[in-house]
């Protein structure tokens, strides 16, 4: 198992910190990490089981059940595309696949490079200017299949 | 300063009306510059537009005499981002930062309109300079989007100069069975689904004594395609804020908790704002009015899970566990968040409430059906012409929503269906399109109202791929809990998915009948109670598709991927290659075939080889490629 470090240590015990007073602290906690650090493995389950007293099997539970937290590390810039029905009916399908197929990677798998994550939204609620994409909070409108491309290059053009 | 007293609510409440009439009517001498800041506008730059508006006023040295403001969803989001001057009241749609100074030079400083950013009407292709003169709004009615569009949904003055904590401070006035009693009356239903009567609920527990109780307000937004939600969030926290108080006060409760999508920042971050300015006025806080009726606000975050929206796996989640439904009885009345009483309400149910103590439980009855009241909120979607967010008086027929409203289907494509209340209503087709919208009027007809989603779709959408997209989602969100819904819902997509690779039989049809029955009878929660709901209603009227998947072997709509078949007409074909080079596994090439009148011999597709991706039909320049 992979050893944290004491500054994130110290870090997940200031976020327990922030919300053990509550009623149910336990999704706030895990939301606070999974904001911070973008994932929230099984050693950090650890500690906050330790800070809460709730065991680490009801926490993975937790964890593994809504689609926010994730167990590994996500990409760094994290594309979602929206599969709502509004999307959908306007093509999502097809735009998504293009991603996938540029990037080498399915839904919710990242590449191997760190760089991109692709996930499949359920509704963004933007369905004004269906088939919407976002990656990291920016929303792509109207999206079409042949601006995939240049799309994924904007970002790519940012790490040389 | 803090409110103590209904007196100086009353005195604030008339001088912030006095300063939005103002700021509405240009008597303070000012024009104000109003920008939608809804999702979809800020999306398409409305944030760098209104830097460029403040940039260009303050240059031209207008900063006296004009303000600028952004205010939350217009609803009509296919023409945003919008921009509107007051007083003059003129809209300009589709608005760009490029545009901005034309704007500021024309109509701000010369007191011109810029023709060319008004709306135009599609039908008789005149110029529409205000808001109401515009189809897509001439048919709606606002009652739960009460403010938005108008108001800043981050100041509470104006939204007290516009209604806001009136409705609040009568039912103060009054005994919680009074109020009780005041929202019976309205016929007030859920607006999240079910439809349930609002009063109801709460008299069941008003009825429950304990020594806490809770409203919860539902803002969990997951049906996919509906938008309302947000939307009411981000364009009037403040009156569903106040809805939720007169739902506390009601039923004895201190305390509320929202349960909002974390997939909508904006949202939340407008319901802190506005529970943050309401505390700090004193209208949230203790013995609110002077009353002895205390309450708090609290905000809890989804983490994405479809299922939360059903209210008992909703308040699991509140409580930091899976979020997995409770069987019923008890119901939340009784036993609900932390096994003290609560009720669960939609955000725009909520959001109905003000109103129906404002102007009256008379006045929201005024509108809609016999056993449906009041308006709905539509998300207009999918293959019409004007996407938005509507709010119709219930009894609108679904012609008037989809023609009249949404401006028809776009590129003169056939209506094929309207599909309401996502993934657990139906399809409902041309001959139900003068059906009038109600409760129980769309449930007879086989669909339901569900939160309000209303996508469109056209002769190229392919039914039974809907179903398995409708499938795909229950399936996936289905929280694991319950043996039918989980295997049931599992065994129909496989269905569904050997159907739409050609792969099905018509003995699949009968299995999938049985599988529905099950699924529906025997699911602990509604998620899996109305799973099967798409597959019925699309079995029920579109069963030609599915028989035509199954033994023609072919999609009509040309969507399933593994029934197309792309084809090269040889006798179109004038032998270019460029399809053959946009190939990417080279699977055109040349026949020994040449067409009378052409030069080279035609090309033809390996279909074998073919991946149909599409992209030699998109490159060729004769359309001699035909899809089938």
């Amino acid at each position: 198992m992979q050893k944290l470090s004491e500054a994130a240590v110290a870090k997940i015990n200031e976020i327990c910190d922030r919300h053990i007073n509550d009623k149910t602290p336990l999704m706030m906690i895990l939301s606070d990490i999974q904001k911070e650090y973008g994932y929230v493995p099984v050693e950090v389950q650890e500690i906050v089981s330790e800070k809460t007293g709730i065991s680490v099997a009801e926490i993975y539970g937790v964890v593994t059940f809504y689609s926010f937290f994730s167990l590994k590390p996500k990409g760094k810039y994290i594309i979602g595309c929206c599969l709502g029905t509004a999307c959908y009916v306007k093509g999502a399908q097809q735009i998504i696949d293009k991603f996938s197929e540029i990037l080498g990677i399915g839904p919710g798998e990242t590449t191997e490079d760190g760089l991109f994550t692709l996930d499949a939204l359920r509704c963004i609620g933007a369905c004004g200017i269906a088939p919407a994409v976002t990656i990291n909070g920016t929303v792509y409108p109207k999206m079409e299949v042949g601006q995939v491309a240049g799309v994924i290059e904007q970002y790519r053009s940012k790490e040389d | 300063m803090k409110i103590t007293t209904s007196e100086q609510l009353d005195s604030l409440l008339q001088s912030c009306t006095e300063c939005l009439n103002n700021k509405i009517n240009g008597e303070n001498g000012k024009r104000a510059v109003v920008l939608c800041g809804g999702t979809g506008c800020l999306s398409s730059n409305s944030n760098d537009i209104k830097a460029k508006f403040i940039e260009l006023i303050e240059k031209n040295g207008l900063s006296d005499k004009v303000t600028v403001n952004q205010v939350g969803c217009f609803g009509f989001c296919s023409q945003g981002p919008f921009v509107k001057i007051f007083p003059e009241d003129t809209l300009y749609r589709l608005v760009k930062v490029e545009d901005v100074e034309e704007i500021v030079n024309t109509d701000l400083i010369n007191g011109q309109i810029v023709d060319r950013l008004l709306y135009i009407d599609p039908a008789t292709k005149e110029k529409v300079e205000k808001q109401d003169d515009i189809n897509f709004y001439k048919k709606q009615k606002r009652v739960a989007l009460h403010g938005c569009g108008l108001i800043n949904a981050e100041d509470i003055n104006e939204a007290m100069g516009y209604g806001a904590f009136k409705g609040l401070k009568r039912a103060l006035t009054m005994t919680q069975q009074e109020v009780i009693d005041e929202v019976l009356a309205s016929g007030l239903r859920g607006r999240g689904g079910a439809g349930f009567p609002t009063g109801r609920k709460w008299s069941f527990a008003y009825a429950n004594a304990a020594d806490q109780k809770y409203v919860v307000c539902n803002g969990d937004e997951g049906d996919p395609g509906a938008f309302m939600d947000r939307s009411i969030l981000e364009g009037n926290p403040f009156a569903v804020i106040e809805g939720m108080m007169i739902a506390g006060y009601a039923i004895g409760a201190s305390e509320g908790y929202f349960y909002v999508r974390a997939e909508y920042p904006i949202a939340v971050d407008r319901l802190q704002k506005a529970i943050d300015q309401m505390t700090e006025l004193g209208i949230l806080g203790d013995n609110i009015l002077g009353t002895d009726f205390s309450f708090r606000a609290n905000i809890r975050l989804g983490a994405g899970a479809f299922v939360c929206g059903e209210e008992t796996a909703l308040l699991n989640s509140i409580e930091g566990k899976r979020g997995m439904p409770r069987p019923r009885p008890p119901f939340p009345a009784v036993k609900g968040l932390w096994g003290k009483p609560t009720i669960v309400n939609n955000v725009e149910t909520l959001a109905c409430v003000p109103y129906i103590l404002r102007e009256g439980a008379g006045e929201f009855a005024s509108t809609g059906t016999d056993r449906s009241k009041g308006t709905k909120v539509f998300a207009l979607g999918g293959k019409v012409n004007n996407v938005g967010l509507v709010e119709v008086p219930m009894g609108t027929t679904l012609r008037e929503l989809v023609y009249d409203i949404g401006g028809g289907i776009p590129g003169n494509k056939k209506f094929k269906a309207i599909q309401t209340g996502g993934p657990s209503g139906g399809c409902l087709t041309e001959e139900y399109l003068d059906e009038p919208i109600d409760f129980d009027n769309l449930v007879a007809k086989g669909s339901m109202m569900g939160s309000g989603g209303a996508i469109v779709m056209d002769e190229d959408n392919c039914m039974v791929n809907i179903a398995k997209f409708y499938m795909e989602f229950i399936c996936d969100e289905s929280c694991g809990k319950c043996s039918p819904c989980r295997i049931g819902t599992k065994r129909m997509l496989e269905i569904l998915t050997k159907i739409t690779d050609g792969k099905g039989t018509m003995e699949d049809l009968d299995e999938l009948e049985v599988l529905a029955e099950a699924v529906k009878n025997n699911s602990l929660c509604a998620l899996g109670q109305t799973a099967a709901n798409p597959i019925v209603s699309t079995m029920t009227h579109f069963k030609d598709e599915y028989i035509a998947h199954i033994v023609d072997k072919r999609c009509p709509a040309g969507i399933c991927k593994n029934l197309m078949k792309y084809t090269i007409v040889k006798d179109s074909c004038f032998g270019c290659g460029l399809c053959a080079r946009q190939c990417p596994v080279d699977a055109i090439s040349v026949t020994d075939y040449t067409a009378p009148g052409k030069k080279k011999p035609a090309m033809q597709i390996d279909t074998d080889k073919c991946i149909k991706c599409g992209m030699c039909m998109a490159s060729c320049k004769f359309k001699a490629i035909v899809k089938e």
